[in-house]
């Protein structure tokens, strides 16, 4: 069980974990849920005592990390896949953190049989994947043997068969009455391995709640309505009496799943219909909401066409990982079939802007 | 507590990585090389020299001439040990395996001073007594009075400026700051802080002037050193105490 008691870390005016209070209980796997810069990684640094909380207080079954002894056999934790020496083997990596905490010898190497890497194990770390070291580093948490495990973002860098099996292995320790402790910034990853959730955002507590829970209040379907005759599709539900609520871009979002009833409607008023398709809210797009408010790191949208009319409206948008350059992008993603040849299309990129 | 367990994962830590062969391993060459060459040139320097020249001829620390030089791969070594774990992010490894500081840091400056004080010996040993095999007639003696603390001397004289390298490095953490800054200042400005009339009398306390003084058995003429041998080594000893202090208070308050 570890609990936290009004934690908190402050960088100078930088509020990075912000009196977050919530346990984390044994026998399940406990999602940890947030954007980047959330305070995920700060709140699990705090926890194994490598940062100092500058106020509150965070308890490992009662005891501060520092009062372990031999914690790798109490607790193990996977913090980043980088955070060993490049030039030591991974049985060495493995062997000096064995030896620290009276861990026998054997049992480096069964962890690394558990994490399928014994082929590699007298190679140097630095020639290994994201996903290589993200194994080692799992191979060190699980090390121990410990009751409770943590992870800091372990999917980052794996690839779907090894995302598959870390799913397994964490829903495996916790079903063996394990506490499991997950950092995600993935809700669907969270939403297939957790069974509990707590979702901070800005180091502040946003949600404490079984997954259950938070896919019953979040998973919200509707029906998404467009008409060229909106003002008197309005009308029409309205007197209805259907709540609609105007989604923006000409679409009407009904709550609910009665897409029947509202195409029927429709065709008593004999209204043209663009699109009638059932809805459903992702968890994501839940997360997203519950996060809006809190995320450090906003995307500014340079890529926003400026005439949304034309034919800019149908490009897909560019990677946001890979921004073209402003003035290549007329050019590197004009296709001439499409719409009457590529001069036209030039004039009327320059016309809003000229 | 547990520390025999933490010597042992700091000794696999130490034997596992490349840098602490090479860097011990380019001391020894260094320094004995270097000691040879010297002791060859000076010896067919000497009938050059005047009487008063020849009176003040001590062959003892002409042998360890190399470790003006070999003494800036112990500093190498010293600072990958420690700042290693910064440069790689092992460090919250580390002490998410060992979160007792005090033992994390002291045990891993135990191992590392160990290996370099056996390895600085070997060193001392082997430059004194080739150095002397190509002395010839001029050579010093094992037995001569003053000569084996001199070669002792240098065996500690080379771990010490290690462990000292060491404490810097715990309390900066970053190899590249550490080395920019111990490099220079015990190649250069140290010896031109402790030769130059005027910066004298504070040069002569830096801990690598202090030092090595206990590696000279004939002291110059007007010698006016307020300390001798053993007083050099024990300033010498009380950096290297404040360095690695200084490190580990840094390493207790900071966050990993």
């Amino acid at each position: 069980m570890i609990e936290l008691e009004g934690l908190t870390k402050r960088y100078g005016e930088k509020v990075a974990v912000n009196h977050l209070t919530f346990t984390v209980r044994p026998g399940v796997v406990t999602g940890f849920l947030g954007p980047n810069g959330a305070g995920k990684s700060t709140t699990m640094r705090m926890l194994l005592g490598l940062d100092r909380p500058t106020a509150g207080d965070v308890r490992i079954d009662g005891r501060h990390y520092d009062q372990i002894r031999h914690p790798l056999k109490y607790i193990g934790a996977l913090l980043d896949a980088k955070a060993m020496h490049g030039g030591r083997s991974a049985f060495n990596h493995l062997l000096c953190l064995a030896q620290s905490n009276g861990i026998p010898r054997s049992r480096v190497s069964e962890v690394l049989d558990t994490v399928g890497l014994t082929a590699v194990s007298r190679k140097k770390a630095k020639g290994f994947s994201l996903g290589m070291g993200q194994r080692l580093g799992i191979a060190g948490a699980l090390l121990g043997d410990p009751q409770i495990l943590m992870f800091d973002e372990p999917v980052n860098g794996l690839d779907p068969e090894g995302i598959h099996w870390i799913r397994n292995l964490m829903k495996g320790l916790a079903s063996q009455g394990r506490t499991v402790f997950v950092s995600s910034h993935l809700m669907s990853e969270m939403a297939l391995t957790a069974d509990h959730l707590v979702v901070i955002g800005q180091g502040r507590l946003l949600a404490d709640t079984s997954m259950a829970d938070f896919i019953r209040q979040n998973s919200r379907s509707y029906v998404r309505l467009r008409s060229p005759q909106q003002e008197r599709l309005l009308d029409v539900l309205h007197a209805a009496g259907i709540t609609v609520v105007e989604a923006g871009n000409g679409t009407l979002e009904v709550d609910g799943s009665r897409a029947e009833l509202l195409g029927e409607l429709a065709a008593e008023h004999h209204l043209v219909l663009h699109e009638l398709s059932p809805q459903q809210a992702s968890l994501e797009e839940a997360f997203m909401q519950l996060t809006a408010e809190s995320v450090e790191y906003h995307a500014h949208s340079e890529t926003t066409p400026p005439d949304t009319s034309g034919w800019t409206a149908q490009q897909p948008p560019p990677p946001a990982d890979q921004p073209v350059p402003e003035a290549a992008r007329p050019l590197a993603e004009s296709r001439p079939d499409r719409s009457g040849g590529w001069g036209e299309q030039w004039s009327r990129q320059r016309k809003p802007g000229s | 507590m547990s520390s025999g367990r933490v010597l042992k994962s700091e000794w696999t830590k130490i034997r596992s990585v490349a840098s602490t062969v090479w860097t011990l391993g380019l001391a020894v060459v260094v320094t004995v090389g270097l000691g040879l060459l010297i002791s060859i040139l000076a010896k067919n320097d000497f009938d050059n020299l005047d009487a008063r020249d020849r009176s003040v001829f001590d062959p003892t620390a002409i042998s360890f001439a190399g470790m003006g030089l070999g003494q800036l791969a112990m500093i190498v070594f010293g600072v990958l040990v420690v700042s290693n774990e910064y440069s790689t992010g092992m460090i919250r490894t580390s002490l998410a395996a060992v979160p007792q500081r005090g033992a994390f840091l002291f045990s891993k400056i135990t191992v590392a001073t160990a290996l370099a004080l056996v390895v600085a010996m070997v060193t001392s040993f082997i430059s004194f007594f080739v150095g002397q095999a190509a002395m010839g007639e001029h050579r010093a003696a094992l037995g001569d009075p003053g000569v084996l603390r001199a070669v002792l001397g240098g065996g500690l004289y080379m771990t010490l400026i290690a462990v000292f390298s060491m404490g810097v490095a715990a309390m900066l953490r970053s190899p590249m700051l550490s080395l920019g800054i111990l490099m220079p200042f015990f190649f250069l400005v140290s010896s031109i802080l402790g030769n130059v009339s005027a910066t004298k009398k504070i040069g002569q306390f830096l801990p690598d002037q202090a030092g090595q003084k206990i590696m000279q058995v004939v002291g110059p003429l007007d010698d006016d050193t307020p300390y001798g041998p053993w007083g050099g080594l024990a300033i010498m000893v009380a950096w290297v105490a404040v360095a690695v202090l200084g490190g580990y208070v840094l390493l207790k308050r900071r966050d990993a």
